[in-house]
């Protein structure tokens, strides 16, 4: 493992750039785990690993991108040990509502969000990732380690279901609570997490 | 009655086109795509707790 020792100049543009990206680990870990105080815990334990780990961090390359991986790992270890059940949380949800004007039909963000949170972790992430966060494709599959196709059929699958969900005012109430609904995730989180590192072409 | 929910003169009848539905980049994005967006960004915008800057603060003096 070549270990460079950084300049003190790095090491202050990567704190600045890690602090840069703060908002945006913020948006990303509520929207995977849906409530406001975990996804901040979450946001901590990232800044910790990203810290720990940043002689690894390529200067020039996307900070956002880095620690969205470092996210999205964390996450998915903390999904394992049960820490998220992906529980909704309705003040969050709330506060955003008071938000849009203008806008034709305000769609209920409080069912969106909580349609979100029901769909498998992969899938929600992937979404997240393209349609919230505005990564391209290609930049969600390096994040989340998987194809570019893999990472389209997500995005194609999570938003058909929350058409299905939104259009028919079918919102499942708390379905993550739902003992087989959370072990249908664990089980799809044990593929994930088996595709995770493993490097395969 | 609900005083703060502006009275929406626009909506036709029959589904006529939307008079002002921004450009969307790959056909058409349904509603909530736009909500998806506005999570996100309403959380990008929130002011930040003090707790996540003391924290790398921290981290730069013990290093």
């Amino acid at each position: 493992m070549a270990t460079e020792k950084r300049t003190a100049s790095e090491k202050a543009d990567f704190k600045r750039e890690l602090t840069e990206v703060v908002p945006h680990l913020r948006a990303f870990a509520r929207g995977l785990c849906g409530r406001a105080d975990m996804a901040d815990d979450l946001v901590q334990e990232t800044l910790l690993k990203a810290w720990a780990a940043q002689d690894r961090f390529q200067p020039g390359t996307s900070m956002r991108a880095w620690t969205f991986v470092i996210l999205r790992n964390a996450y998915l270890t903390d999904m394992r040990r049960n820490r998220f059940r992906g529980e909704y949380d309705e003040t969050v949800a709330e506060r955003v509502l008071t938000a849009p004007a203008g806008q034709e039909e305000p769609i209920h963000l409080s069912d969106m969000h909580r349609a979100l949170l029901t769909l498998p972790p992969e899938r929600r992430e992937a979404l997240l990732l393209v349609g919230a966060g505005g990564f391209s494709y290609e930049e969600a599959a390096t994040i989340c380690d998987c194809a570019v196709g893999t990472i389209k059929s997500r995005v194609g699958r999570a938003r058909a279901a929350l058409n299905a969900m939104l259009a028919e005012g079918n919102i499942p109430k708390r379905s993550i609570d739902d003992n087989a609904a959370h072990r249908a995730i664990l089980e799809e989180l044990d593929d994930v997490a088996a595709g995770q590192g493993g490097g395969r072409n | 009655m609900s005083s703060d929910t502006p009275s929406n003169p626009q909506r036709s009848a029959a589904g006529g086109p939307p008079p002002n539905l921004p450009h969307g980049d790959k056909g058409k994005d349904p509603d909530w795509a736009n909500g998806l967006k506005q999570l996100y960004d309403s959380v990008v915008e929130e002011p930040l707790p003090d707790s996540f800057q003391d924290l790398l603060d921290q981290l730069d003096t013990k290093n």
